[in-house]
């Protein structure tokens, strides 16, 4: 696979650490009222979809970005790449 | 005998070569088959399953029968494809699966016994006793099928791996695959071609006329600079985003390869566009005992005919129904040889001079070792007819494979009487020539069964006939992918490249039903069998992954040390001195020069991380349980990492340097990942900190200094006050060495004693390491390695990876209180969970006078040894010589309650059960007070 990285351009997913769902850029806050829930939800609950889905990967033998990646799980094309530090939240 | 008629297009330079152990000759540019089958030898190998007679069926890497074994010992390679291996001088082959001799195999009788051994049978027969099938039974299978045997020595063979980048990847090298490069190279595009073959030109090299055009392509694209053109090279997968992996065999046809040669390159080509012109084979039909040598394929008789030279047979039969067994009645009929035709059609164009049945077809064959005759069917009557060789046109199979490699599924086209690629290709790939269908559509219909008793072969290489597939789709098997599991059909070398179709037109046949709605099974990378040291490439051995030295390792190595592996890292693990003969007298005596005196470890593999920003210490806050806003620039603290989930991950220490910049330490084990977790947690939970983190674990060199002496050899040493005044317990500041070189103290402990550690950028850490045993001679200074390491700090109760193990929390260990409740951290909301705010689980200390084993369980006394009845596990254990005794460190539940009790460590792999006391885990001075000194 090739990851279409924001700044250096097309690397080898060979670079990259894969680690999982994208929703893990909304954390809750710790001192909510349901804290509890929406942090075991946060930890644990993830959905699985069969089309686009926003994960973390980790340019670990390159620049050091985390970036969110868009990918269809049913074809495996990247239709977007973006720095996760540049996302909303 | 010589069945060479002509030097075909390959030449007459001969060539000397054995099979099993007898002399041939053939000539330069024959394959092993060629050459065999130009002496007359069809006999090449036995079945997998019956041991039947084999010879050769096709011409190409869809062999699935002339297996063989090249070379011996150290390079010997298994069921390697006659039909591809190219000849050359010396070359030593065998054949396989037989004993005592290919001519007299005993397991040949299974032949007898087909008639029981049809598809399932082992699973049906050999169920009981439930205990025989793996001592007794699959030992006994598994001698008797099989293939060609590994030496069992290791691979001497170089194999390298490469990466290429073009804008067309061409596949096959075919007249259709030619034109394609051509045509990609006048559009300026960068283009690479592959193909199989070690000669340019596909099957047009196969057929008798000429090859001028094919020629003149080659030419033309070696003349240009954006064309590579690569044989002897198989695309064998196509992945996803245009990368595909390629295989190139560069010394498997050579005498004698130059020593630095690699015998194999893997390729990793990027291509955003891909051609496929990997052509089509051509399939059997299922008639009785079509798997007698001598039987082959129509375009396989031919080829050996126009290329080799070589006319398999004398009186040379063809079997078709379609226009291709015409072309090879034509070439066989014009080299001499004796044709007889039989088509299943009623009406084809003759060729003059040759007997012809139409409304035919072959039902049988008889010949034990070579062909001798065939039954032939004709308007409701059976005779036999002498022949010894028989080329079959059953039809041709588009080479499909690599457009199914990323889920795409081919579909039955009735045109190309065959399946061709769907709709679905991997993003990039366009298909062409003959792997598209084209020259193969015509007015015929396949013809797939039509044996008389159903001992006809479909997958040859699996033994797997009519019966076979019949019998499953009786039992219920009636999903080809179910079939194919259940029969075995299409597995092996050739995956399913002869018998896949096939089989799937004899479903449709018995059952009725349309072959497109039968379906098809994928097909899954590798296109044909790579060898496992061409995966492996150079990453063997020493060089399967990097090893990192500590700073100190010249030191260590020069003093003897035993080295132990840590992840990559290689540490020393003690140093003995003369006269120690026991592992343990030099780590009970480094441990006690600790203790009594001074000792240096160097402790470089512990992940250091810089942080450094306005934020620093506000992110330190959010990634640590702890607390961190309020530490005091020159002091350092011990920091506690929690997973989101509550669990421990990590501990270290973080040194504040200055306002704006940490240096935080990790584990040995966890600093790649803790680094990871650190970046994550910045960029993506707190991007708007300013905070920046690098890794310095490599660029400094740092040693622990420790014991009661240490201060004193360390004042000789940096150019900094350091009495307990000046430089209290956990301090930390950047300073010099005596001799200008910049230095990092910090003043922390893993050991409980009075310690420092000094960091030196890495350079100068080896002398760093004996300047210290130097000047701190007198004072008793002694190395000490990773054992002596961990007796200190199991003696001090200290928690480390053994205890950290992904499953304990910071309740568990001791350290719940270090969990700051006002504030933010990671991991904070789900450790107070109940499940693991309330566990009982605590990190206690156990004595014994005999030796307690790391994992042993810890079980009440008078209890049996069961699960159930264990109280938690031991983590950490050692020899202690300060104490005299045995501890450990380890976990029980309820362990207030159990402190001060008698229980049991039994470890039941090891047969060990011994008592041991439950203690508090600090063993040596509990208070801290050593430390504050």
């Amino acid at each position: 696979m090739l990851i279409n990285h924001p700044l250096l351009g097309l690397r080898d997913a060979q670079e990259f650490v894969y680690k999982g769902d994208a929703s893990l850029l909304q954390r809750p806050q710790y001192d909510s009222d349901n804290a509890l829930d929406a942090f075991t939800n946060y930890a644990y609950l993830r959905s699985n979809p069969a089309g686009l889905h926003q994960e973390l990967w980790y340019h670990e033998q390159g620049d050091r970005s985390w970036l969110v990646v868009t990918r269809n799980t049913l074809t495996h094309e990247i239709v977007n790449v973006e720095l996760a530090s540049e996302v909303d939240a | 005998m010589s069945r060479r008629v002509s030097p075909g297009r390959i030449g007459k330079k001969p060539v000397n070569f054995s099979f099993d152990g007898r002399s041939f000759q053939g000539y330069a540019g024959d394959t092993l088959a060629s050459a065999l089958l130009a002496n007359d030898q069809m006999l090449l190998g036995r079945s997998f399953k019956y041991h039947r007679p084999r010879g050769l069926i096709t011409l190409g890497s869809e062999e699935p029968n002339a297996l063989v074994t090249i070379g011996s010992g150290a390079r010997q390679t298994p069921n390697t494809r006659a039909t591809t291996q190219e000849l050359y001088e010396g070359l030593s082959a065998s054949s396989q699966n037989r004993y005592p001799s290919l001519k007299f195999d005993l397991l040949s009788v299974n032949d007898r016994l087909s008639r029981f051994l049809t598809a399932g049978f082992y699973y049906k027969t050999f169920m009981w006793p439930r205990s025989f099938w793996e001592s007794v039974y699959e030992p006994l299978i598994r001698r008797a099928a099989g293939l060609g045997k590994l030496s069992e020595v290791e691979d001497a063979d170089q194999y390298d791996k490469g990466f290429l980048h073009c804008d067309c990847l061409v596949i096959g090298g075919g007249i259709a695959g030619l034109e394609a490069a051509l045509e990609a190279a006048h559009q300026g595009k960068a283009v690479i071609l592959c193909d199989e073959n070690p000669r340019l030109g596909g099957m047009e090299l196969f057929d008798s006329a000429p090859i001028d055009s094919v020629e003149g392509l080659i030419k033309e694209l070696q003349s240009l600079s954006n064309v590579r053109l690569m044989s002897r090279t198989t695309v064998q997968g196509a992945f996803d985003h245009g990368v595909y992996s390629a295989l190139t065999q560069n010394t498997d046809h050579l005498a004698q390869p130059h020593k630095a040669a690699p015998r194999q390159t893997l390729w990793r080509i990027y291509s955003s566009e891909a051609v496929l012109a990997s052509g089509a084979h051509e399939r059997m039909i299922a008639f009785d005992n079509n798997d007698r040598p001598g039987v082959m394929l129509s375009s396989a008789l031919r080829g050996y005919l126009n290329y080799f030279g070589v006319l398999a047979g004398d009186t040379c039969a063809v079997f078709g129904c379609h226009d291709d067994a015409r072309k090879t009645v034509v070439d066989l009929h014009a080299a001499g040889a004796k044709v007889i035709w039989i088509d299943t059609r009623s009406a084809h164009e003759p060729v003059d001079g040759v007997q012809c049945f139409t409304d035919a077809r072959v039902v049988d064959t008889r010949g034990r070792h070579r062909l001798k005759g065939i039954e032939i069917e004709q308007g409701g009557e059976r005779f036999w007819l002498p022949c010894d060789a028989l080329g079959v046109a059953g039809g041709w199979n588009p080479r499909v494979q690599l457009t199914c490699h990323q889920g795409g599924r081919p579909r039955w086209s009735n045109d190309v009487g065959g399946f061709i690629s769907g709709t679905d290709l991997p993003p990039g790939m366009r298909v062409v020539g003959a792997a598209a269908g084209e020259y193969l559509r015509g007015n015929w219909s396949p013809v797939w069964d039509v044996s008389k008793r159903g001992s006809a072969f479909v997958d040859p290489q699996n033994d797997v006939t009519v019966k076979d597939i019949k019998l499953a789709h009786q039992e219920g098997f009636i999903s080809v992918e179910h079939l194919k599991r259940y029969t075995t059909l299409g597995m092996a070398t050739d995956q399913g490249k002869n018998a896949n179709t096939l089989g799937i037109g004899v479903l449709s046949q018995h059952t009725g039903n349309a072959i497109e709605s039968v379906g098809t099974t994928l097909f899954r990378p590798p296109y044909t069998p790579v060898a496992i040291g061409a995966l492996a490439g150079r990453a063997r051995g020493k060089a399967f992954k990097p090893t990192r030295l500590t700073p100190s390792h010249e030191f260590a190595t020069r003093q003897g040390a035993s080295f132990v592996t840590v992840g990559n890292w290689l540490r020393a693990a003690y140093f003995p001195q003369a006269g120690e003969t026991h592992w343990r007298e030099s780590v009970d005596r480094e441990a006690l020069a600790v203790r009594n005196a001074v000792g240096v470890c160097d402790v470089t593999t512990l992940g250091k991380i810089d942080v450094q920003g306005r934020d620093a210490a506000q992110f330190l806050n959010l990634v640590y349980a702890n607390g961190f806003l309020k530490l005091p620039v020159g002091k350092t603290r011990y920091g506690l990492m929690l997973r989101e989930d509550g669990i421990v991950f990590d501990d270290g220490t973080a040194a504040r340097l200055s306002e704006n910049h940490f240096v935080v330490t990790t584990t040995t084990a966890n600093a790649v990942p803790v680094y990871r977790h650190m970046e994550f947690v910045h960029q993506c939970l707190a991007p708007n900190l300013d905070v920046h983190l690098i890794s310095t674990t490599e660029s400094w060199a740092q040693f622990a200094v420790a014991g009661p002496r240490s201060r004193e050899l360390l004042q000789r040493i940096v150019d900094l006050e350091i009495s307990n005044e000046a430089f209290g317990f956990m301090a930390c500041a950047e300073t010099r060495l005596l001799d200008g070189t910049p230095a990092r103290l910090f003043r922390i402990s893993f050991s409980g004693e009075l310690a420092y550690e000094l960091a030196v950028p890495a350079r100068f850490g080896n002398s760093l390491m004996q300047t210290l045993l130097e000047v701190g001679a007198d004072l008793g200074a002694t190395p000490y390695g990773t054992e002596a390491l961990g007796v200190l700090r199991i003696e001090k109760g200290h928690a480390a990876g053994n205890e950290l193990d992904g499953r304990t929390t910071a309740v568990n260990l001791g350290l719940g209180q270090m969990v700051a409740q006002t504030k933010d951290s990671i991991g904070r909301v789900l450790a107070n969970r109940d499940l693991l705010a309330n566990s009982t689980l605590r990190l206690v200390g156990f004595r014994s006078d005999q030796q307690i084993l790391t994992g042993s369980w810890l079980i009440p006394p008078g209890r049996s040894s069961e699960q159930d009845n264990t109280l938690g596990w031991v983590s950490s254990a050692c020899y202690s010589p300060n104490l005299g005794c045995y501890i450990a460190i380890g976990f029980i539940s309820d362990a207030d309650q159990y402190l001060g009790a008698q229980l049991r460590a039994v470890s039941l792999l090891d047969k060990v059960d011994v008592g041991v006391s439950v203690v508090s885990p600090h063993f040596i001075d509990p208070e801290g007070e050593r430390l504050r000194v």
